[in-house]
């Protein structure tokens, strides 16, 4: 087979681009496409930007470890800024039982050396300014975790790429995979044939139809969540607060929202009942409800001006863990999907282990925890994280 | 107290304003407002022309689309960051600048929510302007429910800002009324119907999946769930980037009428209007009337664009028109303090040593209308039922934009199931009041045959345009055809009854009336009149003007007469040489050389002129972007630059960067579109909460 390239990725987002840096950064030729006209036009531009290590999936914890490592280290290394701001996650609580679910997941970040802890009320209403004090019994509060801008960070994940010989080509949907019995030789778009021995899916919510061309079926169902942003004001707010309380509208089943580098507040709700689909329009319902949850909780925000509000995907996965690592299935492939609406805080994690395995055959997390991704695992065993 | 100094407290067309008498204080001094005045125009009274400093690197802003639409002009009211421009003044209020961004105000009190209101309609207007109000007394006449929403705090649109009279026909549009007095018949008529409701201080918001349209009524955010919407939301003007666009003083001709017109500040002191059209022409003509000097007119083309009668006018006053010339760029400490132009050559680039720089404190850009049009959009992609008219639709005269919301009106009622008749022939009236100027034709300005007393008619360019031949009792104003863009000629008897003098909405007809001096050495013309008192008076000599302001001579002012057929335009009497009588058609009041006495401009890189005022985004920057990566998406600069993601969303820079796009990559390449997203307009959070009162 003569290759054109080293590898090839198939989307320019989140996930793909930093794949596509990992990859240059290890020495091979590569090529990324995307069927969007620039980087980030997918899911990446949907995101809000928060970055933590704090979960309770072992597998999340190590990559997104690797990510904050990336991503505050990525103005020195580069000279690049991207709206990187550690301030922290916040999670208050009102009611027994959400202190319950938070505690009970401390041990095991604890055991991954994270920084986190559960504080007292006072401590809470110190890190975040305003916040209502009635009924308020305390929270955890991660002050390494962070937030990035995900617009600057893979417009310069593209271009430091580039910078190492990567290249890019938009506007190129893959229509199918060249095949060469059970091997992924190439892609196919519109404008030609592009071969390489190693072609990693990273195509977001267009995973499913690519990996159907390889001849697997992973299971990646989008279903859709609306965000919106503010005009800016002067920093107040360090950490990102996350409020897992059901809403009291019956349409809510958490929100969480923060301000980011610039000064706007940027903020988003997981609806009780999921939409399932693809569809990116904005409702009426998201804004009004969105507002009494945030001036509920620090009525001070009522004084913030709404600039815009959209909507986008989460490429859910039916045990909500994301996928990734090489199918046994196919030689040559490899996938790395299904981040269920964490991709942007996944993407420099898996793009440094995913590069990794194709460049030196180990990720460089614990291979028995990344493992755990694996696109061979069941996918009917029910396993679903406590906190996602 | 300061005195105020840039108030307008007489003024030939506009009543005369309440004083001011509401205090307020800017950075601790003490103001005084006009009641329900905005904050921005108080400020502008006092002399205040920087209002806060850009967060990104300390440049001063002021006013710019006076609209609501951006957030230039944000200060700080008791408080909190507030669009000056469509937040009014109240009693004691601590208005301050802001410097950078602003503070969130610690209120910290839990507070009560209200119940959001949903509101269902047959048809949802919005924007009551000339187009909307239309459409409105078709549909409420048929017995439709209606609800119109409008940003502002009075109907009318732009018409109320319109001081001058309109063109078209009587019958079809009002023509030889005033803009602002079509706007106020149209907004009672409206007022008498049933089931009309109006919404003022109700900007639409934006458009949603389900069907549902934002709108902020007063401050509470209320979803209106319509059947079918019109959108006659107007136009905004297109900007244009030159080094210094960006200094307080530099702004749009509506937001110069907004000042000026509805809320009688003196906005400028010396004034510089780029661009010929109508918009800058009648600009000319308003600043004139509200008493600020025009150092002249810049046009990039060969001609103005603006009707030729406008153009006339403004030359017999003698304000310059600098056709084939364009602005290079602005300066000053903290605002506007001169200007450069220069001549243009055939593609429009400056040629090196005919730049001038003037001493100008404002910069008016007029350089072509944007319809706005974005709710629409969304309302489209999320299928709802939409349709526009008026300059939302195609971008025309104020005319056109009445006839297409009447057109617009009946198309819905027909759409509805009702039995309406739409004549064939309103499509034809509205492509003729669409249409832009015709030729222009060498005006007959010989005295006719048998009679001392005539009109002379300097209508020379087809236009639509006809009340003269509908006033004259004696009939003898007709065009050759009857069509109302054919010119007007005169012959038969005249009365000397000077209706056609009061209503040519041109300022075109002037008459004459040699019987005046039994000696036969002077005569007298009868010249129509709009300027502010004081200016001419009875005995005073004066120099006259020809058709197209060139001086004819000198006269004498025998009197200054008012009208039963017009109200508020004069007659102008004045007593010329008899030689003269047939050329003088107006006054000339200031002296046109101005031009080429200025310093050449300095070599400057224009790399650094700012294309997104919001987010201070240069050309340079864009430019860079675009050639080092090659990229075709709007959104990605976006991305990368924050280009268009400030408080006005693009609507100011998107036109100009796609032109950057353009001339780095070629007129015909493809460039993905700026995706936009609800809000159309910034919504305070505050407005979800309140609901129902």
């Amino acid at each position: 087979m003569m290759a054109d390239y080293d590898a090839i990725v198939i989307g320019a987002g989140s996930v793909g681009v930093p794949i596509a840096y990992f990859l240059a950064k290890e020495g091979l030729a590569v090529l990324c496409v995307d069927g969007r006209p620039s980087s980030g036009q997918g899911e990446n531009k949907s995101a809000i930007g928060g970055v933590r290590a704090t979960h309770s999936d072992p597998a999340k914890i190590l990559l997104c470890k690797e990510s904050l490592r990336i991503f505050s280290s990525w103005k020195g290394d580069t000279g690049t800024d991207i709206g990187w701001k550690m301030g922290g996650y916040c999670f208050p609580v009102f009611r027994e039982e959400e202190e319950r679910t938070l505690r009970s997941i401390l041990p095991v970040q604890r055991k991954f050396k994270l920084n986190i802890d559960f504080l007292s009320a006072k401590e809470i209403e110190k890190a975040v300014p305003g916040i209502q004090e009635k009924g308020l019994r305390g929270g955890t509060l991660s002050p390494e975790d962070g937030q990035v801008s995900p617009l600057l960070a893979v417009e310069s994940f593209t271009n430091e790429a580039r910078g190492l010989g990567a290249e890019f080509r938009f506007g190129e949907p893959v229509n199918s995979l060249v095949m060469e019995g059970k091997t992924v030789a190439g892609i196919r778009t519109p404008k030609g044939e592009y071969k390489a021995p190693v072609t990693v899916n990273a195509a977001g919510s267009a995973a499913t139809a690519i990996c159907r061309m390889a001849g697997i079926d992973v299971p990646v169902r989008p279903d859709s969540h609306e965000a919106g942003i503010t005009a800016p004001v002067k920093q107040f707010l360090n950490p990102l607060v996350v409020d897992i309380r059901p809403g009291p509208e019956g349409k809510t089943s958490n929100f969480y929202f923060g301000q980011v580098h610039g000064g706007q507040f940027i903020f988003c709700y997981t609806p009780r009942q999921p939409f399932y689909g693809e569809d990116r329009r904005s409702t009426s319902e998201f804004m009004p409800t969105i507002a009494r949850r945030m001036a509920e909780l620090i009525p001070r925000l009522r004084g913030l001006t709404v600039r815009r509000v959209w909507r986008g995907t989460y490429p859910m996965t039916p045990d909500g863990v994301a996928v990734v690592g090489k199918p046994s299935k196919v030689q040559g492939f490899y996938v790395a999907i299904g981040m269920c609406g964490q991709g942007f805080m996944l993407g420099p994690g898996v793009g440094a282990n995913v590069a990794s395995h194709i460049a030196k055959g180990r990720p460089l997390i614990d291979p028995e925890v990344f493992a755990l991704l694996s696109p061979d695992r069941d996918f009917t065993a029910a396993k679903t994280e406590k906190l996602k | 107290m300061m005195t105020e100094e840039q108030r307008i407290r007489t003024h030939p067309i506009l009543p005369r304003p309440e004083e001011a008498c509401v205090p307020f204080t800017f950075n601790g001094k003490a103001f005084v407002a006009r009641a329900g005045e905005m904050i921005s125009s108080a400020l502008f009274a006092h002399g205040v022309r920087a209002f806060n400093r850009h967060h990104a690197d300390g440049a001063p802003q002021g006013i710019f689309c006076a609209n609501g639409q951006c957030a230039q002009c944000l200060v700080l009211a008791d408080g909190r960051p507030v669009k000056a421009c469509i937040t009014p003044i109240e009693e004691g209020m601590d208005v301050r600048s802001l410097n950078g961004l602003p503070e969130l105000p610690a209120e910290d009190a839990p507070m009560a929510f209200g119940r959001l209101r949903e509101r269902e309609t047959d048809v949802l207007i919005v924007g009551g302007g000339p187009a909307g109000l239309s459409a409105a007394l078709e549909l409420g006449r048929g017995g439709v429910r209606c609800l119109i929403v409008d940003d502002k705090q009075a109907l009318g649109g732009k018409l109320s800002l319109q001081t001058h009279s309109f063109f078209g026909s009587i019958r079809d549009c009002y023509a030889g009324m005033r803009g602002m007095d079509i706007g106020t018949l149209l907004a009672d008529e409206v007022r008498k119907l049933g089931d009309v409701e109006v919404w003022l201080d109700s900007p639409a918001v934006g458009a949603f999946s389900d069907g549902k349209v934002g709108v902020v009524r007063q401050g509470r955010y209320v979803l209106v769930r319509p059947r079918h919407i019109l959108v006659t939301t107007g136009a905004r003007e297109k900007a244009l980037a030159f080094p210094g666009c960006d200094l307080p003083g530099v702004y749009g001709g509506g937001a110069f009428q907004t000042l000026v017109n509805r809320d009688l500040v003196r906005a400028a002191g010396r004034l510089l209007i780029v661009g010929g059209g109508n918009v800058g022409l009648i600009a000319v003509y308003h600043a004139i009337q509200a008493g600020i000097e025009v150092l002249g007119v810049v046009e990039a083309l060969p001609v103005c664009g603006g009707y030729k009668v406008h153009l006339d006018k403004v030359r017999r006053l003698g304000v310059p028109v600098w056709t084939s010339h364009t602005v290079l760029r602005a300066e000053g400490r903290g605002k506007v303090e001169k200007v450069t132009v220069a001549q243009v050559d055939s593609s429009f680039g400056p040629i090196k040593g005919t730049e001038c720089t003037l001493e100008a404190d404002t910069v008016l850009i007029a350089v072509g209308l944007s319809p706005v049009s974005e709710l629409q959009r969304a309302a489209k992609e999320f299928g709802i039922d939409v349709r526009s008219a008026g300059d939302a639709d195609t971008i025309a005269e104020a005319s056109a934009a009445m006839f297409s919301g009447r057109i617009a009106g009946r198309e819905l009622l027909r759409d509805m199931g009702f039995d309406v008749d739409i004549p064939r022939e309103w499509r034809d009236t509205l492509d003729v009041l669409r249409a832009k100027p015709g030729p222009t034709h060498e005006p007959k300005l010989a005295r006719p045959e048998g009679t001392d007393v005539y009109p002379v008619i300097r209508c020379a360019q087809e236009i639509p345009c006809n009340p003269c031949t509908a006033v004259c009792p004696k009939n003898s104003i007709k065009t050759s055809d009857g069509r109302m863009t054919s010119l007007p000629g005169f012959s038969g008897e005249c009365l000397r009854c000077t209706k056609c003098v009061v209503i040519c909405p041109g300022l075109a007809i002037t008459l004459v009336d040699r019987g005046y001096d039994p000696s036969g050495e002077t005569a007298l013309v009868f010249l129509p009149w709009e300027m502010p008192a004081g200016i001419v008076w009875p005995g005073k000599e004066v120099e006259t003007a020809g058709f197209e302001g060139e001086g004819i001579g000198r006269g004498k002012v025998i009197a200054i007469r008012e009208t039963q057929w017009q109200n508020r335009r004069k007659l102008l009497l004045l007593e010329v040489p008899a030689n003269d009588v047939d050329k003088v058609a107006g006054l000339r009041l200031f002296d046109q050389a101005r031009l080429g006495k200025g310093s050449p401009l300095e070599p400057s890189e224009d790399d650094s002129t700012i294309v997104c005022r919001c987010e201070r985004v240069t050309r340079g920057q864009i430019v860079k972007y675009i050639r080092g990566t090659g990229i075709r998406d709007f959104n990605a600069l976006k991305a990368a630059l924050r280009v268009g993601m400030g408080p006005c969303g693009g609507k100011t820079c998107t036109e100009m960067v796609m032109r950057i796009f353009r001339q780095e990559l070629g007129k015909d390449a493809v460039i993905a579109p700026h995706v936009e997203r609800p809000f159309v307009q910034e919504v305070p959070m505050g407005a979800f909460l309140a609901g129902e009162e």
